[in-house]
């Protein structure tokens, strides 16, 4: 299978462990990521707050390069998949964006790809039929809270994806890989975003509260798919409590070789937890 | 409040357009602000920025709730009235913006303008020079060093930005983008 990439800013930096890791696991499911050339920053959530035109062309110029390529585009980042969905969808359900677009970027939204997240790669794509076929090391007794945040979930009409305060799937997918999810509160709560770079007292209480609703339920980690998410939660909770991206567990269960690189990028060192559980790489 | 029905519609009318909201339909149910993560942190509670908004009170443009919004949407999930107060936050943003209404969370107004401002420049996010960016204009540029030096050394930081090839397109893109606007 091939697919179009769109890494986006993040995982070019504090996320680096994101990107190099869901290459290693497409990698090892035969999909290969063909990286849009040239492509632009989303605009994040500066963009919408501050330009009603911007906020749709940068996400829309990602869609243009690869609407000529002709494949569907994974996106990990979830702040990038929700601009670069909004985008799809305002293209698609307003003339007056079209107009707009065709001037600013010469697009309309023609043969726009289809924007898709890791679940829905995994689920959809890949199929977690197969998904149990590749599994190599059962994630055995590890028992995680599936943190969905705000921007793969929300607003629903948008991103079209799962439950916007119930989502269930990436639970599908962590049994798929042999581990354990728990039923929690905090799933689709908010991290606080871009805040942490103004605001690190407000992040660091909406984290906190996160990390403490995972234990509560009993889980030994919080398993994530937002690089924002991520590093809000790895870098400003004061709990000792491990966080993962999917795609690093995700590549521990299919047995991909020399593949704890990131171990050393978490501040919270997931390692203790790995290695009771003979988790490690 | 003295309510005066000229005052009060070109306002309501502006933000409803700019935000593709009916905030005229808010009956004061609270649910966004129930739902809202940073409500506790806001001088106005979205609940009451609605209101505000109705009796046409501009004052809001200068608040810090409008700023403080993440966007993570909780409230256009749950409001009985199908209003996206996140999409209303966001129209008043652009319009404070726009007019350069003062606000004390200008490190808040300074993230968003270096972010779109290193966009312009590069074509992409730079981590580092973004928050060189904000700390320049608002301050604090020794705020989270401890914090900096850790990604630092687990290389979470790069040093050198990334460009793109095409700053033909990128010039175009912004050029047109903000005569459209």
């Amino acid at each position: 299978m091939n697919l179009s990439y769109y890494p986006g800013c993040s995982l070019q930096g504090s996320s680096s462990e994101y990107d190099i890791t869901t290459r290693a696991v497409c990698a090892a499911l035969g999909i290969e990521l063909m990286e849009l050339e040239d492509w632009i920053c989303c605009g994040a959530s500066s963009g919408h707050s501050l330009d009603e035109v911007l906020h749709i062309a940068l996400p829309a110029q990602n869609l243009k390069i690869a609407a000529e390529k002709d494949l569907d585009l994974l996106v990990p980042c979830a702040a990038c998949y929700n601009r670069l969905k909004a985008a799809r969808h305002a293209l698609e359900t307003r003339e007056e964006v079209r107009d707009k677009m065709r001037d600013v970027i010469d697009y309309d939204g023609r043969k726009s790809p289809a924007v898709l997240n890791m679940i829905e790669l995994l689920q959809e794509r890949v199929g977690l039929d197969r998904l149990r076929t590749e599994i190599k090391i059962p994630l055995k007794g590890l028992k995680v809270a599936c943190y969905y945040g705000c921007l793969l979930v929300r607003p629903p009409d948008v991103t079209c994806f799962d439950h916007p305060e119930h989502p269930q799937s990436m639970e599908t997918v962590v049994e798929a890989m042999g581990g354990e999810s728990v039923r929690w509160s905090h799933t689709a709560e908010c991290c606080g975003g871009s805040l942490s770079l103004v605001h690190g007292g407000i992040v660091r209480s909406l984290v906190d509260r996160i990390i403490e609703s995972a234990q509560e339920a009993g889980a030994q980690a919080v398993v994530s798919l937002c690089p924002l998410c991520f590093e809000n939660l790895d870098m400003r909770q004061t709990k000792k409590f491990p966080v993962f991206y999917l795609t690093e567990l995700l590549g521990l269960a299919l047995g991909i070789k020399d593949f704890g690189h990131w171990i050393k990028k978490h501040f919270q060192d997931p390692s203790p937890l790995m290695d009771s559980l003979r988790l490690t790489p | 409040m003295r309510m005066n029905v000229t005052e009060t519609r070109p306002f309501i009318k502006q933000i409803s357009e700019a935000s593709g909201q009916d905030v005229a339909s808010c009956y004061q149910c609270g649910k966004c602000t129930a739902g809202c993560p940073v409500a506790e942190h806001m001088d106005f509670v979205p609940n009451a920025v609605h209101r505000m908004i109705q009796y046409g009170d501009r004052s809001i443009l200068g608040s810090s709730a409008i700023w403080l919004c993440v966007g993570c949407e909780t409230c256009a999930v749950r409001c009985p009235n199908d209003i996206a107060t996140s999409a209303v936050l966001d129209a008043l943003k652009r319009e404070a913006a726009e007019k350069g209404v003062r606000s004390r969370e200008k490190s808040v107004i300074a993230l968003h303008k270096s972010f779109l401002a290193g966009v312009q420049k590069r074509g992409r996010m730079h981590e580092l020079s973004l928050i060189l960016g904000i700390r320049l204009k608002s301050g604090g540029l020794f705020n989270d060093m401890k914090l900096g030096i850790e990604m630092f050394r687990r290389g979470k930081l790069s040093l050198f930005p990334k460009k793109i090839k095409n700053k033909r397109m990128l010039r175009n893109l912004f050029e047109k983008a903000r005569r459209r606007t």
